[in-house]
């Protein structure tokens, strides 16, 4: 058995090709381990969610994900992402429309946002000082977590890596020491702060610090991005600090586009990972993964070709590795205990994506123009969200649904002909399914003229710019990019699912259940978002294997 | 030393406070208890609401009475009989149909098998599982809660730290697994990854939410169903549930003889005013006639926000203290339904003496959504009991009394009023019923019901909060009542907290008592040795 | 290019602004919690020479004030500060901290009482959020009043006769940190005894409508007395010399530290003084300061060093030693006193070292020419009040 390859990825997602770029550099510190990669995308081209595509005649398409800041400075930096053409440009205002009168606008200067909740109340505006920097103070803490492999408790030495490995905690452990290290210098008070924060709701955290309920449902919404949770649901404030991670230019919380669309992001590390060597094919779906004598050795492909390597390294989600690429007999043969941790594992989709042609640009509705230069959040207050979420809880697509827009088009005009826009509208909440039924044409349609309503709505005119819609609930987001029900973080961000948890318990360490086999992608520690932080952490792990032989 | 100087006041004559009281007395302490109401007991009494008809007041099912408790005070020689009525749960279909669940392992999977063979099948192996972690929490209970910065600690709770660790290992990389995948997710998820049928799910999602503010799907709720099983283990509660002989009261009675045989002094009708403080420590009370008690210990049994926000005077204490005791969440949801019976329907009789009404998670998950937008729930879920079935002698010759937990009730009502809100309960609790046991509502001589707010009035409970506030993994352990305030002693020096609103949390347990009192002697012991030398 | 430069400017205009603008000839704007505030006019060490021998003008209006007034005003106030306000008469200003529950300083400002009830109180930090949060239970409404008032910072050995001038009766009475509050020409004005130079020096307050009016008079009338406005960078001269601190650059507000490790207590900032451990009401943050002066537990002292030579040392670390090994803290502000003809700075120094006259060791980094060069030189601990003329206070 001939294998060419040191390691094959399946999928070429963003952090399939970071795994792919670092293996085949031999990790952060360019060691003279370097492996060869084959990366294999079943689309015909790379980037999974992150995707640029030209879906209607002279418009370029974020197909998906359509935001970008997530992304570690420490990977942007490593693959020299900007001469690889990719240029991140921040945006610097967040606002909310309102119909019924002032709409509420942030902006990346301090001053100015609290000038402008001073409009709604003297006593927000006055306590965004603090909210902020207890923001800040929760981020310091999780933000050197993101880029170590977390410990595993069940071990006596909860340093310990894994057991084919002893001898590579040190790595690892320096990075713990630096956390706990972090931990001490916080202080008591802090320690417990943040217990606190990860256990509790967004709603419960914003109510300590403000009155106004438009202004609480809009800072609210970060925390329910993607999550199957509503406002005052336990664990929504950590997932407002997954999102306040983003940093561009070393600025916290700030985001930004990319520069051509999210697609120059995946563009950008394929051409990384291809100067540094990786062989990347394109039209190649992986059908399964062959496991011999508890190693993977090799991967069989849709058309029955087979190809060998001495490791495999999955970016699909969990559920999809497990359930699908892997037979159950052999998971079985292993820990039989691991298919009921796949079956049972949380990945529900509740987020839909329209994408929209427009002939100019929407006035918003109590906003000035200038808000169409950065994110624009329809909603309301922690009401109107919890109303999205009860349609949601029980089988439906939000009537009302919270809306985050974006028109990278005010800020990149090359993405759409002249005086033309693009607008990526972000749907929360969208089901999988509907109740047990799948989802109809007729359906997608009642769910499309929802979220045009209530765009209309608060965008008077809005409709009569559209040129062109493409409409995408979590079941087309699988059946397109192959995100098991459409989640966009491979599985959702609740505190059962994070950490040494992630993806199942006992397997939070990037490695696999068989020798040889390996995970990289969102479905793994620190989780979703265009952040390539699992992709990196999984080849410094899968590196420390090769370095002693256990490979 | 002048009639009112002792050495510790304790404030209110709740379980808790019985329970620190006789422990400080046992010690040899002088201590006065102080009840504002003109009955003992708190939540944990006996009470008439209509004539010739008792029931237990707030509290109506025992379980949670910690063991340790009972043989420290010798609560059996002081009469009480704990464990002489041991039910089983029956789950209760509208429109007729029920699962029961008992100490009969065959009888229980027959039941079960009824509605799922799969389930029959599951239960026992699934629910010891979750017992056996709930009991590696359990043990926690009578101890102090550690801080998490080390240096904080004494060795007594080091040394609890170290065994809890030992146990965990003990457990068994599995189970310790499972307990971490488990402990912060929400009932509905767990039910379905564990059962399949409605009746089971639903039943579970009412165990998992009972007297909190939350929903089946809320996040975190399991860990609320292993802190209900925890006190179902024989170790660290009376392991099942059992209607107490004379209702509720009957408990609160034998600590009351305990706490009196050991010299406590204990003063009914006498409402606190507020903390007497010199010098910014606590010195004493003032009770609302003017007159004061002093002592160098005061230990309030009253629940955190009512000691620190209204005994304690502005002023007295930090500001991020006070913020974090105003944020608390004590948002009461479960209002008590007293029905007084003139004929029991067989189906009440029939049953296994607990009934629930939680036919399915989204029943549940629906009767919370209205509580979400501050109404009472159209349906909402019940936990009943019939206490005349046990102890003929609360109800006139042949008639029953049915005692009803109704959720959700929320104390934060948005446009209803407390009248209207009373009404609704009662109303649409009959409505349920009506659904189970035909022709109930007929039988109905006399009625009332304790909403949130009546609670809050009648029992001093702010917020209605049964718990002294909820019981959910951001207000246990060394975050009850705050972090860096865990350990009982408030920041006001004199000041003790020994309610359920401390760790470790509600139910009538006595554990929360019993710990206050250990530390506040650890103190005693260490100023007196001070003093010595 | 930005997105902001395509939005409105958003900076406000205090009610001097336009007066302001027409003297200052290189726009030397700077931002200050969300204010256009002048950096200088002219020349900052002209501004400087000024202050210390003339009259300067500076704009104050961007502190921001908040009202604290009701029943329980007075219990409330003395419950947030840590300075014991029993002793404070009405009609006085107090300089004071205020802190955390762990009694580590928030922020330090002065406190007006106006009446038995009636208190206002200046801060450079947004506070409302935390005064709200401590009024609970005191019956006391707290309202953001900073653009109910405009004011001017007179300072200066010229600044009494400038306003003996303007016609303020009994201006020489007004003792250190009273205030006095008259009517000018129609006008009312609030003038207090204070200021941030640690000299002879008032504030004066109007309403904003008069604001035009105080600064055109003031010009006016002081033209003979070698009036001059004045920026922030000869201020901040003026405060150094003066011992005054400054939130986060001699200290981090508790409120802006991350790392909770980083705030310090007004016994560590070195204004000790302002903390009334005595007093018979609590304040918050009273029990931990307590603690803190019982244990010794105080990690450095604020305190004043004079260095040899002359060349600055802002962040500056000090030994013990000269060979560098035993590190005792680092400096905050530092200048040349053009008029002390020293060179001075606030160091964190520990408790031992703080005493007037004990030598220590001061490691510098300064330009030369296009190298970055190190030296090693002494320095003694001093007062921090460098300069603290009698005219201060002096009553005539």
């Amino acid at each position: 058995m001939g294998t060419k390859y040191d390691a094959i990825v399946i999928g070429g997602g963003h952090n399939g090709l970071v795994t792919a770029a670092y293996l085949a550099k031999g990790g952060e510190k360019e060691g003279k381990n370097k492996l060869k990669v084959l990366v294999l995308e079943r689309y015909h081209k790379v980037g999974g969610a992150a995707m640029s595509e030209e879906i209607h005649p002279g418009f370029t398409y974020s197909t998906c994900s359509y935001v970008c800041s997530l992304l570690r400075p420490e990977i942007f930096r490593f693959l020299d992402l900007p001469r690889h053409g990719l240029q991140v440009i921040p945006y610097e205002i967040n606002s909310s429309p309102n119909h019924e009168g002032e709409g509420i606008i942030t902006y990346s200067d301090h001053d100015r946002t609290r000038e402008s909740l001073r409009r709604h109340s003297i006593k927000d505006a006055e306590a965004y000082d603090h909210y902020a920097a207890e923001i800040s103070r929760q981020c310091r803490f999780i933000k050197p977590l993101l880029m170590v492999t977390p410990p595993d408790p069940t071990r006596l030495n909860p340093f310990a890596q894994n057991k084919i490995n002893p001898w590579g905690k040190r790595n690892d452990l320096e990075g713990l020491l630096k956390i706990a290290h972090e931990f001490g210098r916080m202080g008591e008070k802090q320690m417990y702060e943040i217990i606190r924060f990860w256990t509790m709701s967004i709603g419960d955290f914003l109510d300590e610090y403000f009155e106004t309920p438009r202004w609480k449902g809009f800072a609210a919404a970060s925390s329910i991005i993607g999550t199957a949770l509503g406002p005052y649901s336990p664990g929504t404030a950590y997932v407002l600090l997954h999102h306040y991670m983003g940093e561009v230019d070393g600025q916290i919380g700030a985001w930004g586009f990319a520069r051509g669309g999210m697609g120059s992001v995946s563009k950008a590390i394929a051409s990384a990972a291809t100067e540094a060597g990786v062989e990347i094919r394109t039209n190649a779906e992986v059908a399964k993964v062959i496991i011999r004598g508890g190693k993977a050795v090799g991967v069989t492909l849709a058309n029955g070709e087979e190809i060998y390597a001495r490791t495999v390294v999955s970016n699909a989600d969990p559920k999809r590795t497990y359930l699908k690429l892997i037979e159950k007999s052999d998971l079985d043969a292993i820990d039989p205990d691991i298919h009921s941790y796949a079956k049972n594992f949380k990945i529900r989709g509740s987020s839909g994506k329209l994408n929209i042609a427009l002939d100019g640009l929407p006035q918003f509705a109590g906003l000035p123009k200038e808000s169409a230069w950065g994110t624009i959040d329809i909603g309301g207050d922690f009401d109107y969200i919890e109303r999205a979420y009860d349609d949601y809880k029980y089988g439906s697509w939000s009537k009302r649904p919270f809306l985050d827009i974006v028109i990278p088009t005010t800020v990149d005009p090359t993405m759409a002909p002249p005086g033309k826009h693009f607008m990526s509208v972000f749907v929360q909440y969208v089901p999988y399914k509907l109740g047990e039924q799948p989802w109809t044409p007729e359906m997608k349609a009642a769910f499309e003229k929802d979220v045009l309503d209530t765009i209309e709505m608060n965008a008077p005119g809005f409709r009569d710019l559209i040129l062109h819609c493409q409409t995408r609930t979590p079941w087309d987001i699988e059946n397109e990019v192959g995100l098991t029900e459409g989640n966009i973080f491979q599985g959702e961000l609740t505190l059962d699912q994070m950490l040494f948890n992630r993806p199942f318990p006992g397997l939070g360490q990037y490695r696999g259940p068989f020798d040889n086999f390996y995970m990289c992608g969102s479905g793994t520690h620190p989780g979703g978002g265009v952040m390539g932080a699992p992709g990196a952490n999984a080849a410094r792990e899968m590196l420390k294997d090769f370095k002693h032989g256990v490979v | 030393m002048s009639a009112n100087r002792y050495d510790v006041i304790v404030i209110g004559a709740g379980h808790n406070g019985l329970v620190t009281a006789s422990y400080l007395a046992k010690a040899g302490q002088k201590v006065l208890v102080l009840e504002a109401g003109e009955q003992m007991g708190g939540a944990a009494q006996t009470r008439e609401f209509a004539k010739g008809y008792r029931t237990s007041a707030v509290a109506h099912i025992l379980h949670a009475l910690h063991p340790k408790v009972i043989a420290d005070l010798g609560l059996e020689g002081h009469g009480l009989r704990a464990t002489q009525h041991r039910i089983g749960t029956s789950a209760m279909l509208p429109g007729g149909g029920r699962l029961d669940i008992t100490d009969d392992k065959a009888a229980t999977q027959a039941s079960i098998n009824r509605f799922s063979p799969a389930d029959a099948l599951a239960w026992h192996p699934r629910m010891e599982r979750l017992v056996r972690l709930a009991g590696a929490l359990g043990s926690f209970l009578m101890k102090t809660p550690p801080s998490p910065s080390p240096a904080a600690n004494d060795f007594q709770t080091k040394l609890a730290l170290g065994m809890f660790a030992v146990q965990l290992r003990l457990m068994g990389k599995k189970d310790m697994l499972e307990l971490s995948r488990i402990l912060t997710i929400n009932v509905a998820d767990l039910a379905n990854d564990f059962f399949e049928s409605d009746v089971i799910k639903g039943m579970l999602g009412l165990e998992a939410t009972l007297g909190v503010y939350l929903g089946p799907r809320s996040p975190n709720t399991v860990f609320n169903l292993l802190y209900r099983l925890a006190s179902l283990s024989q170790k660290h509660g009376q392991g099942g549930f059992y209607l107490p002989q004379g209702g509720m009261g009957a408990v609160v009675d034998a600590l009351a003889k305990a706490a009196t045989s050991a010299g406590v002094t204990i003063r009914t009708q006498a409402p606190v005013d507020h903390i007497l403080i010199e010098k910014d420590a606590a010195v004493g009370v003032v009770l609302a006639n003017g007159e004061e008690c002093r002592a160098p210990v005061v230990a309030s049994s009253a629940d955190p926000q009512r000691t620190l926000l209204h005994l304690v005077q502005p002023g007295n204490l930090d500001t991020e203290f006070l913020r974090r005791m105003r944020h608390l969440r004590m948002n009461g949801c479960v209002a008590k339904v007293h029905l007084a019976l003139d004929a029991l329907p067989d189906v009440f009789r029939q049953a296994q003496g607990r009934m629930v009404v939680a036919p399915s998670t989204n029943y549940v998950e629906h009767a919370f959504d209205c509580a979400k937008y501050g109404r009472v729930s159209d349906n909402p879920a019940l936990e009943i009991v019939i206490p005349t079935l046990t102890d003929p002698s609360l109800a006139p010759s042949g008639k029953h009394v049915a005692s009803i937990l109704c959720q959700y009730a929320p104390y934060k009502l948005r446009e209803t009023t407390q009248d209207e809100a009373r009404s609704q309960v009662l109303e649409r609790t009959l409505n349920v019923l009506e659904q189970i046991a035909p022709g109930v509502r007929n039988q109905v001589a006399a009625s009332e019901v304790l909403t949130p707010h009546d609670l809050e009035a009648t029992f001093n409970l702010s917020g209605g909060q049964w718990h002294q506030g909820e019981v959910t993994l951001d207000q246990v352990f060394f975050l009850r009542p705050a972090a860096s305030f865990q350990q009982y002693r408030m920041p006001l020096p004199g000041l003790w907290l020994c309610g359920a609103g401390a760790h470790p949390g509600g139910n009538v347990s006595g554990a929360a008592g019993a710990n206050a009192a250990r530390e506040i002697l650890k103190d005693l012991k260490k100023t007196a040795s001070k003093g010595a030398a | 290019m930005t997105h902001v430069q395509h939005l409105k400017p958003f900076l406000k205009k205090t009610p001097f602004h336009e007066p302001m603008e027409a003297m200052m000839h290189g726009a030397g704007w700077i931002r200050w919690q969300g204010y256009y505030s002048p950096a200088y006019f002219d020349s900052t060490q002209s501004e400087y020479m000024a202050a210390r021998n003339g009259a300067t003008v500076y704009d104050v209006s961007p502190l921001i004030k908040y009202a604290i007034r009701g029943k329980d005003a007075a219990k409330f106030a003395n419950y947030l500060v840590t300075r014991d306000l029993t002793k404070v008469a009405p009609m006085n200003v107090a300089y004071t901290a205020w802190c955390d529950d762990d009694g580590r300083m928030i922020e330090e400002g002065t406190l007006f009482r106006l009446g038995p009830n009636d208190f206002l109180l200046n801060a450079a930090l947004h506070q409302l959020h935390w005064l709200n949060e401590s009024a609970y239970g005191f019956s006391v409404e707290i309202e953001e009043i900073s653009e109910q008032l405009a004011g001017l910072s007179l300072q200066g050995p010229n600044s009494r006769v400038i306003l003996e001038v303007l016609g303020v009766q009994g201006i020489g009475k007004l003792p250190h940190f009273g205030i006095m509050e008259t009517t000018v020409d129609g006008h009312w004005l609030r003038i207090d005894r204070a200021g941030f130079t640690g000299d002879l020096g008032y504030e004066v307050w109007v309403k904003p409508q008069d604001a035009i009016w105080l600064w055109e008079t003031l010009f006016r009338i002081g033209d003979p007395y070698k009036i001059a406005p004045m920026g922030g960078h000869a201020l901040e001269m003026t405060r150094v010399e003066a011992g005054f601190i400054l939130v986060d650059v001699d200290y981090i507000g508790a409120h802006h530290a991350i790392r909770p490790t980083q705030r310090v207590s007004p016994i560590e900032a070195g204004i000790g003084w302002a903390v009334a451990l005595k007093k018979d009401a609590y304040f918050v943050g009273k029990r931990a300061l307590q603690k803190e002066k019982a244990e010794g537990s105080s990690r450095f002292i604020l305190s004043g060093i004079e260095i040899e030579g002359r060349k600055p040392a802002p962040g500056a670390f000090l030994y013990a030693d000269e060979k560098g090994t035993k590190e005792l803290g680092l400096t905050t502000s530092a200048m040349w006193s053009p008029l002390l003809k020293k060179n001075i700075a606030f160091a964190q120094i520990p408790i031992a070292y703080t005493k007037p006259g004990t030598e220590m060791w001061i490691e510098i980094w300064y330009p030369k020419e296009k190298k970055i060069e190190r030296s090693m030189v002494k320095c003694w601990a001093r007062n921090r009040m460098f300069f603290d003329p009698p005219r201060k206070k002096e009553v005539v």
